[in-house]
């Protein structure tokens, strides 16, 4: 290595990490330190791994090798210091809950298994519902809102689980222009409160303006670093050209033969 | 048997029975589990019954301990078949049950002189046997052993959902939500598939391996209709359990039939009142809506036709030819005879005028109308494309969303077609 990473400082460190879906590999040697108080944008062609990244470092998707540590600690340990927005398609959002219980779920990991949210939880999810501007949506139920809201229900879940890290997985996607405002805007202040945030995002357009840092991805890291120096054309071409059709090739090959086996 | 006694402990069985069964059930449905309740109720059937062998037997602790254990691994070869061998899932449920089904129906007619067991009672239950069927305490009579294992399996189902309601909630609103804050969504798949596979068991003796399904997803689907609250939809499920059960068993009488059946017949009924009747997802609900819908637009067409009669001053007043529409003569009749009624319009020798109040109305609608043609002309639609959207959208633009087209909309006092927009 280059340089050695001060882990206790470092809120998200992946080292040679290795992501394979049924032995195809879908995200190779992943090696990143992520610096504190960043609004870090990940960035890269559908299918280069930006959601599996994202979930491989909270546990949700096996690795194939490597690991990846939180201020120094392994994941398990450190859950409750990060926050997760998922992709909204994730969910049945004509699941029966209204939107303040969807944003209680945030407390969920603070307040233990069996045990019920009280008082204060509660009041800390109308607190997150009113920073993201829904106050008088709690209790309408969920497919009565739209995706804007939804998303923002979404990110007042992450809030109210009062983390160090946030990891959003494309929390702009088919959002109205109000709402990535008002996103923007909870996510600046957030910054401005240390929070180390990775999100997921499709619009190049916007990057300079939002991301002080960034991960440009396609199967493998091809730059990470502040946005002014890793965001130029010639990493672009790198990200979305044809030269790393080479590690999709392979990853095609391997599960080839596997299955040929 | 007492002329009470009897027939009291027959229907809490099946109130039980479908009680425990339309608790868990209800989570099913949520979860768009049936398939696998239904795998699960039949998977059990070579548990239960090497229980029955190897005991020698009805005691209810091995066959719990040999249904559970066959769930389990119902559950697990489901699982192994789906993610680790790539069959689709609904093949996997469909090979996993069937097959453990069939092994448990080979079992039962390959030993069936060997234990008190035959093929009709697993089949189809037999809760008309409920009252004789006693628990003993040494000489102590302590009353039908069906009530009681119903009776324990309904409280810990109730303990399992009050207990647990918070991880069941979220790990089946969003399982990798639920991983990231500690809650085991495997884990409570697991939880959720042993309390099936017990509950089966407890209800097989009663209704039988086939009308167990019923229970579990039939009393689920019917309050998963009526509300969009869990608390709701968990009580009606448990609830409806029970009314099937009463109904069904003096049903039974009156038919002189099967009483589980007539359980699962009354459960069938309380879907389909469910699927006309409940009041947002039932179809005579949406019927409503519809038509009131139609009604609303049909009433503004004719306000707004008057109006703009007026405006034009060549006359004020139009014929029932004239003011009807002729592509939707019924519902427009209705429209026209409410408007009258609530006199929002007035008739005159046979001809149609607005009123007093209805003018108000009418200018209002205009004013949308209006309003929307401008907004969609500045957002870029030629003027020649902006009436058919906006007379889509006049009906339902509220004040609020009214003043925010006039905010952007600086200085615009007509219409694309220079047609005056008015206050209103």
């Amino acid at each position: 290595m280059l340089h050695a990473v001060d882990e206790s400082v470092t809120p998200i460190h992946i080292h040679d990490m290795t992501v394979a879906y049924h032995k195809k590999p879908v995200l190779w040697d992943v090696d990143l330190a992520v610096p504190e108080g960043k609004l870090v944008g990940v960035v890269g062609p559908n299918g280069a791994g930006k959601s599996t990244m994202i979930k491989a470092i909270m546990d949700l998707v096996p690795k194939a090798s490597g690991w990846v540590r939180i201020y120094g600690k392994p994941y398990l340990r450190m859950r409750q210091a990060i926050g997760y927005v998922p992709q909204r398609e994730s969910v049945d959002w004509d699941f029966p809950i209204n939107a303040l219980d969807v944003v209680l779920m945030g407390r969920y990991g603070h307040v233990g298994w069996v045990r019920r949210p009280d008082k204060i939880d509660r009041e800390l999810a109308e607190e997150a519902l009113e920073k993201v501007g829904m106050t008088d949506f709690g209790h309408r139920q969920i497919n009565q809102l739209s995706g804007g809201q939804q998303q923002r229900v979404f990110l007042a879940r992450a809030l109210a689980q009062d983390a160090q890290i946030y990891l959003m997985d494309e929390p702009f996607a088919g959002v109205d222009a109000a709402t990535e405002r008002a996103i923007i805007d909870i996510l600046m202040d957030l910054r401005a409160r240390k929070k180390t945030m990775l999100v997921v995002h499709h619009d190049l357009h916007t990057v300079n303006q939002y991301f002080d840092w960034l991960v440009l991805i396609n199967m493998r890291i091809v730059a990470a670093g502040e946005t002014k120096n890793v965001f130029t054309e010639d990493n672009l071409n790198k990200t979305y050209g044809g030269r790393l059709t080479v590690l999709s090739e392979a990853a095609q090959a391997v599960a080839h033969h596997q299955r040929g086996l | 048997m007492s002329e009470f006694w009897g027939p009291f402990w027959i229907v809490l069985a099946g109130a039980l029975a479908g009680a425990s069964c339309g608790l868990l059930g209800a989570y099913l449905v949520l979860r768009k589990m049936s398939l696998l309740g239904d795998a699960l109720s039949h998977a059990v059937l070579p548990g239960i019954v090497i229980a029955f062998l190897l005991s020698g037997s009805r005691d209810v602790i091995p066959m719990f301990i040999g249904a559970a254990i066959c769930g389990v691994i119902a559950t697990v070869l489901i699982e192994t078949f789906h993610r680790r061998w790539r069959v689709q899932e609904d093949s996997s449920i469909g090979i996993a049950f069937t097959a453990l089904f069939a092994l448990g129906v080979v079992l039962i007619t390959a030993f069936a002189g060997q234990v008190d067991l035959d093929q009709e009672c697993v089949l189809y239950g037999e809760i008309a046997y409920t009252p004789w069927d006693r628990l003993f305490w040494g000489e102590w009579d302590l009353g039908p052993r069906p009530i009681w294992i119903l009776g324990t399996v309904f409280a810990l189902n109730l303990a399992f959902v009050l207990v647990f309601y918070k991880e069941l909630l979220i790990a089946s609103f969003d399982a990798e939500m639920a991983l990231s804050v500690g809650v085991s969504a495997a884990l409570v798949h697991y939880m959720l598939m042993g309390a099936v596979s017990v509950t089966t068991v407890a209800a097989f003796e009663s209704v039988g391996a086939i009308l167990v399904v019923a229970m579990l997803i039939v009393p689920g689907a019917s309050a998963y209709l009526w509300s969009d609250r869990l608390k709701v939809i968990l009580t009606l499920s448990a609830l409806m359990g029970v009314i099937s059960a009463i109904a069904g068993y003096f049903l039974a009488g009156v038919w002189n039939s099967s009483i589980a059946g007539a359980m699962v017949v009354v459960m069938g009924f309380l879907f389909a009142l469910s699927l006309i009747f409940a009041p947002h997802y039932g179809v005579l609900g949406r019927f409503v809506r519809q038509v009131r819908l139609s009604l609303k637009v049909a009433r503004d067409h004719v306000l707004l036709k008057l109006l703009r009669e007026r405006e034009s001053q060549r006359v004020s007043a139009l014929s029932w030819g004239d003011l009807v529409d002729t592509a939707a003569r019924w519902v427009s009749g209705i429209a026209i005879r409410s408007l009258m009624w609530q006199g929002l319009i007035t008739r005159e020798n046979g001809h149609f005028s607005l009123g007093e109040q209805g003018v108000i109305h009418a200018t209002r609608l205009l004013r949308n109308h209006r309003l929307w043609e401008s907004y969609l002309n500045q957002i870029g639609l030629p003027p020649d494309h902006v009436h058919d959207p906006a007379d889509a959208l006049e009906h339902f633009t509220d004040d609020r969303l009214r003043e925010e087209i006039r905010a952007a909309l600086p200085n615009i006092a007509t219409d694309p077609q220079g047609k005056r927009i008015p206050e209103g």
